[in-house]
């Protein structure tokens, strides 16, 4: 991981780009390629889904604003995993983080609900941000003082962060209006993040948008930046250099979870508008595929994202006109990466 | 606790730790061999989901297991194809494995939902209860595993590749061939895993139905010291406190079952923090580095 980032880390911002873009495009082949086998060994007509879909997606704004308001997440979660990866820390926790930034985001709509929403909005994007940033303190603890390393430990709290989502809609959050549906009660108007007219576009894009720009701006043009990428490069040079190793580590933990809980905030706040249970399709996992494949690079990681949303996006419309099942769009992601993966070191050995 | 509750909670531990136990064994060989395979959730769905496809299929259980076990050793293998023959980051590569897995098994799997199926048989043994073949063939396949790894020499080119793989290249073993071998025996071990899951405890597929089986078993390598005889220590503490959650539903207690169902991976951590704090230092050497060749 290292390795990775002190290429992507060079500031040679059109090379980047240029490659960037390459590299997307050579992604979004491989994926309608792959996507079109799979369509024929299931019995059905390739070129007739792409039509649909191409008819869906780009035909009219609606189409196009769901890719953005799929995006948004997913810009969020790459952050998170990005931010550390530049440490060498591998945060694979932005799911769990995700579902804490919803649930204390909802704690704070729930708790506030009478406050005019030029507070109430500032409030719950701030505690979605600590939600998100909490969790993923102790993994970042933990790592610092060398107890347990922060994959395992923040794997294993993806799978209690959803439980206690779920410990609450099932308890003292359900809501009265639908027994059937375990759910939050609704948002008050002021805890709604406001959306651009005739689509789902939120604020929560133009919050990833920043967030982006922060991380590119932070890493490249700042001291803290430099601190952060000396200690990807070498942990130990870093330390005796008097660089606070471990507080940086914690930080960046924090810093990252975050921006993953700002994403879950966003979800209840602006597309749900109440905390439910089945949040997020992955967007912590996918997040991290994004990163990964955008090397850690803030423009190659918004073109990722865009690209990982028309895939998902493609996935529902074949899902609704084909009746392919969505897994196939996990399976998709996974022969992608698998490709890349494979690809990126002979390049580097080459 | 009364008798038949405590026995109950026991043998209900035996059972679900047996799939626990046959994968934190597998994910051990291959970490022996320096290799960590994130994806190990996702080897294990493909072992429960072609576990149940078979066994529904032809009727028989035991073909099922066959199969899952061969699934596995593909899926592994593919992995291995990766991060050996491409020499890609393992961490990234095994999360991948984690995507492929849960979207193959989901369409394997979704033509079987709700089949019946016919589960392994229970074999008895006097005075030690009735469990079906893989719960018996548990803890020999452990002490089979540890005398291969401790007592014979391709164990010791096994572990040698992973302290030191260039050593181990001098020495004249070629460390690509040593890591395809244990991710085999890994992948093996992780379908088996997930196809006792399937066709022993759950009787039926579940999209995702391994919950997270697979991470709790990577902790338990780490817990297990990369030890295949403190894996069934462990696979036992670990499937007790499942069965100790689910007996307890059963009788209605009156906690939150989303709670308890935290039990588990909350355990894993507080385990992974105790062994942190004293810890000795028994991870293989060259665990998830990938090997260049000699420079």
């Amino acid at each position: 991981m290292p390795h990775d980032s002190a290429i992507a880390g060079r500031w040679l911002p059109s090379l980047v780009v240029g490659r960037g873009v390459t590299r997307a495009f050579a992604i979004a082949l491989i994926a309608l390629a792959v996507f079109a086998l799979l369509l024929l060994a299931d019995g059905k007509d390739p070129l007739r889904a792409y039509r649909d879909t191409l008819v869906y997606v780009f035909g009219n704004t609606y189409g196009f604003s769901e890719l953005l308001v799929r995006m948004t997440p997913l810009l969020m979660t790459s952050i998170a995993v990005a931010l550390p990866s530049r440490l060498g820390l591998i945060n694979v926790g932005g799911e769990g983080q995700l579902y804490m930034g919803a649930w204390l985001a909802t704690a704070g709509a729930l708790c506030f609900a009478d406050l005019p929403a030029w507070q109430l909005l500032p409030l719950i994007t701030a505690l979605g941000f600590a939600g998100g940033g909490l969790w993923a303190l102790v993994p970042g603890i933990l790592r610092a003082a060398k107890i347990v390393n922060e994959t395992i430990s923040t794997l294993l709290l993806n799978y209690v962060a959803p439980l206690i989502v779920s410990f609450f809609i099932f308890g003292a959050w359900r809501s009265a209006e639908s027994s059937a549906y375990p759910q939050s009660p609704a948002f008050v108007d002021a805890a709604r993040l406001p959306s651009l007219d005739g689509t789902r576009i939120h604020l929560g894009l133009l919050f990833g948008l920043v967030c982006l720009a922060l991380y590119g701006f932070a890493l490249g043009r700042t001291r803290w930046g430099l601190e952060i990428r000396a200690i990807g490069g070498n942990a130990e040079a870093s330390r005796r250099l008097g660089i606070p190793v471990q507080g940086y580590m914690i930080a960046v933990m924090v810093v990252a979870g975050g921006v993953a809980g700002m994403a879950g905030m966003a979800e209840v706040s602006a597309i749900q508008g109440r905390l439910v249970g089945e949040l997020s399709p992955g967007y912590g996992y996918v997040g991290f595929l994004v990163s990964w494949l955008a090397g850690g690079n803030a423009l190659s990681i918004l073109l990722m994202a865009f690209l990982f949303a028309v895939v998902s996006s493609v996935g529902d419309i074949l899902q609704i006109t084909q009746g392919v099942p969505y897994a196939v769009v996990n399976v998709l992601m996974a022969v992608i990466l698998f490709i890349v993966l494979g690809q990126r070191q002979i390049m580097r050995a080459g | 606790m009364s008798t038949p509750f405590a026995l109950a909670v026991l043998s209900s531990s035996v059972m679900s730790g047996t799939s626990l136990l046959y994968a934190t064994l597998g994910e051990l060989v291959g970490e022996r061999a320096g290799i960590v395979n994130l994806g190990l959730e996702g080897v294990m769905l493909i072992g429960a989901s072609i576990g149940i496809a078979v066994c529904s299929s032809t009727g028989d259980p035991y073909v099922g297991v066959a199969a899952a076990s061969l699934a596995g050793m593909a899926a592994a293998l593919l992995f291995g194809y990766i991060v050996i023959g491409r020499r890609a980051n393992q961490l990234a590569s095994g999360l991948t494995l984690l995507f492929f897995g849960f979207g193959v098994s989901a369409l394997i799997g979704r033509p079987f939902v709700g089949a019946a199926i016919t589960g392994l048989p229970r074999l008895g043994l006097p005075g030690l209860g009735a469990f079906d073949l893989l719960v018996w063939l548990g803890a020999p396949t452990a002490v089979l595993l540890w005398w291969l790894l401790f007592r014979t020499r391709w164990g010791l080119a096994l572990r040698a590749v992973g302290e030191d793989p260039a050593a181990a290249f001098a020495a004249g073993r070629r460390p690509d061939v040593i890591q395809y071998q244990a991710l085999a025996v890994a992948g093996l071990l992780g379908g088996i895993g997930g196809a006792h899951l399937a066709l022993a405890l759950a009787l039926s597929w579940d999209e995702g139905m391994t919950a997270g089986r697979g991470f709790i078993a990577i902790a338990l390598v780490i817990f297990a010291r990369w030890n295949p005889l403190w894996a069934i220590l462990g696979a036992l503490v670990f499937g007790g406190a499942e069965s100790l959650q689910l007996q307890l539903q059963a009788r209605g207690a009156a906690v939150s079952p989303f709670l308890m169902n935290m039990i588990p991976y909350l355990l894993t951590l507080l385990v992974l923090v105790f062994w942190g704090f004293n810890r000795r230092f028994a991870a293989p050497a060259a665990l998830g580095r990938n090997y260049f060749g000699v420079e």
